[in-house]
């Protein structure tokens, strides 16, 4: 497999000029190629569907709004009312990402560089484990067990930084505060970050580390001068990755967010802030007609933000590989 | 000239610094964490608030600090930094082990108390407040059909895709596929579960409530996972066999199924256990678009269905119960995440066999 990196190189490459093709080959290359276009056509009709579901939200004005739906109150557009839920969705996820990303950017050099090699692939194995546990499990977890030892956390924090605006107190006791959804959301993307960095760590050009060791640099320094450098778009896009997953997330914050749907920064206060994805597993067992069609359109705007976010990641990914040519 | 003054200078700026300096024993790391540790323990058992997270905490906070001064001291500031940054790595690790060990011990702990064979084979039909009965034969019954089901979606169209993204060559919509399948990768599973059921209203009308939607919602969380771990695969399978075959006469078409994917069989294999894993655990489009239930329904194309993931989520929220065993609904939430653990465990277990015993030997490794 030395052909990998060069395209022009494959032998199956279709020629112009080629006798007829067996049937065989010509309802097997259809059929694969249709479940190619499959995929698209099912990314297209999830937003087309979405879209045409949550029309009939759309045309509504304010007022009858307010009268089909119960929970949407009086003189509210569909759009002040996504609003509050877009800001919990997008502080839930930040909370989330503020608190992940420097840990895992820490775990990732640590079974990159610093954790003995034979071990390392095991220490990786146990991290992507967490990425195996099931987001309710995580809820439960985050409900039932991390709360009450969140509580003198929280408290400390109001009481003592309550000076901060954020940080106001009192904290609540359950804290079904966003952050503590942020929390368990920040256990829930560490693995993607985590995993996605320690891939571009571990393809630092050796060449470039050796020299910064030749040269005299400590452990510190040669990941500062040349890991770190070279690793930073990727890094981000993990980062990014992990965004859109704390973005869409559900149970965990259904499980563990006390809601409420103001623009609020209180982070250590419950029924403040709510998102999108809780706030549609939690309306939705309950709702009918116009109801349903609000919340698809909730999930249209969250479906939006989180395509948004990944096709980033994924351009800067991508771009990213065509410079990577120094090893 | 200045020239014959500046061995002089050198002689004279050297006079006061050694060439070498001190180096600390292999040891000071481990014999300063140790003795923080201890250090602290003891204190905070002498001021009488022992604990272990405090212990663990405040010990971290001083190794660190001391490790960093006397690095200083001895070695100099450029290795008392790369002391500090192997401390923070060290630890970054062992805070992400945290949730880990304490998730793994909660569930076992407290999933065992009702995890039985009562609990296995019995549904909660007529279990009300805090009757000690019920169990979760119903969801695990509604979790194997619909992840059956999605699975028996998405491997066909998942595998095709990755032939035709590898063997088929890389066009620009094989392009386009490859980076919509990455798209798709972080689709909320709250919008599939959406746009499954928007899919099936156009049929069914409103309301509808059936094992298949939920199928259909986890297919399109599972079909780019799917198609990634088969296309790393099918890469790995050296360009030779494909040749040989070709030599022989064997069409594309045989030498794919024949040669390809038999070679990579295994790691197939492995990915869609993995992929079954990543789904199998989902809630939300599950909440959405199957159901609650109370008793066992086992048609997939009529009716509502429990899932075990559900089943969790709807223990929770049912809370204490007013009478009888208070905590009987946690009790049930526990067992079911103890049970769907297992049944992830189990396929990542059998997954990690199949590809360590039945790997293609590439010849690389």
């Amino acid at each position: 497999m030395t052909t990998t990196g060069d395209p022009a190189a494959k032998p199956a490459r279709p020629g112009k000029q080629r006798a007829p093709q067996r049937p065989g080959d010509l309802i097997f290359s259809i059929s694969a190629k249709a479940a190619g276009v499959l995929i698209l056509v099912i990314l297209a009709a999830v937003a087309l569907f979405l879209i045409v579901q949550a029309w009939p939200a759309i045309q509504l004005d304010s007022a009858e709004l307010a009268e089909e739906v119960h929970w949407i109150g009086e003189a509210q557009s569909l759009l002040d009312y996504v609003g509050p839920l877009v800001f919990g969705t997008i502080l839930a996820a930040l909370i989330a990402l503020i608190i992940a990303t420097p840990i895992a950017i820490g775990v990732a050099l640590f079974i990159s560089h610093y954790a003995p090699r034979r071990l390392a692939t095991s220490f990786a194995y146990v991290i992507d484990l967490l990425a195996a546990i099931p987001s309710v499990v995580y809820g439960l977890w985050g409900g039932l067990w991390l709360m009450p030892k969140l509580y003198p956390v929280f408290d400390w924090l109001a009481t003592n930084l309550g000076f901060i605006p954020i940080f106001e107190g009192p904290a609540a006791d359950p804290p079904r505060t966003i952050l503590t959804a942020g929390i368990v959301l920040a256990v829930m993307i560490l693995p993607i970050i985590t995993a996605v960095s320690r891939e571009v760590f571990l393809q630092t050009p050796t060449l470039h580390e050796e020299a910064a060791l030749a040269l005299g640099a400590t452990r510190w320094e040669m990941i500062r001068m040349t890991v770190l450098p070279f690793a930073r778009s990727g890094v981000i896009s993990a980062a990014m990755l992990g965004l859109g997953r704390a973005l869409g997330e559900t149970m965990a914050v259904a499980m563990v967010l006390s809601p409420g749907l103001l623009y609020s920064f209180l982070i250590l206060r419950p029924g403040q802030q709510q998102n999108i994805a809780a706030n549609i597993a939690l309306k939705f067992p309950e709702s009918s007609g116009v109801g349903i069609n609000v919340l698809i359109f909730t999930g249209l705007v969250l479906f939006v933000i989180t395509l948004v976010v990944n096709m980033l990641a994924r351009w800067i990914v991508s771009r990213r590989a065509e410079f990577s040519g120094a090893n | 000239m200045t020239d014959v003054q500046t061995p002089v200078d050198i002689e004279a700026s050297l006079a006061g610094r050694k060439l070498t300096h001190g180096k600390l024993p292999r040891y000071t790391p481990m014999a300063v964490f140790v003795g923080s540790l201890v250090l602290v323990g003891g204190l905070l058992a002498v001021l009488g608030s022992f604990s272990i997270p405090l212990t663990v905490f405040l010990g971290v906070l001083l190794h660190a600090v001391v490790l960093l001064v006397v690095t200083r001291m001895v070695e100099g500031g450029r290795a008392a930094k790369d002391r500090l940054a192997t401390t923070l790595m060290y630890s970054a690790f062992g805070l992400a082990l945290i949730p880990l060990i304490s998730l793994m011990w909660t569930v076992l702990q407290n999933g065992l108390k009702r995890f039985d064979l009562y609990f296995l084979t019995y549904t909660m039909r007529g279990v009300f407040g805090g009757m000690d009965a019920g169990g979760a034969y119903h969801a695990i019954i509604g979790t194997l059909e619909i992840t059956l089901f999605a699975t028996l979606i998405s491997v066909p169209i998942g595998l095709l895709t990755a032939v035709y993204l590898v063997e088929y060559g890389p066009t620009r919509l094989g392009k386009a596929i490859t980076f919509f399948v990455d798209v798709m990768t972080g689709i909320p599973s709250i919008v599939a579960g959406l746009f499954a059921y928007a899919l099936f209203v156009l049929f069914f009308g409103p309301g509808v409530r059936m094992g298949v939607v939920g199928s259909v919602a986890l297919s399109v969380l599972m079909i780019p996972v799917v198609v990634r771990a088969t296309e790393e695969m099918l890469k790995l399978v050296p360009n030779e066999l494909r040749e040989a075959a070709y030599a022989l006469g064997v069409p594309k078409w045989l030498t794919i199924v024949k040669v390809v994917l038999r070679t990579a069989a295994a790691g197939i294999v492995t990915g869609v256990m993995l992929a079954i894993a990543r789904i199998i655990g989902e809630t939300a489009p599950l909440l959405l678009t199957v159901g609650v239930v109370n008793s066992a329904n086992f048609d997939l194309f009529d009716g509502r269905m429990m899932t075990l993931p559900v089943y969790v989520y709807r223990q929770y929220s049912q809370g204490f119960a007013p009478n009888g065993i208070t905590t009987i609904n946690y009790d049930r939430a526990w067992a079911a995440a103890l049970t769907l653990i297992l049944i992830v465990m189990l396929l990542f277990a059998v997954a990690r066999l199949v590809s360590r015993f039945f790997a293609p030997k590439t010849g690389r490794r």
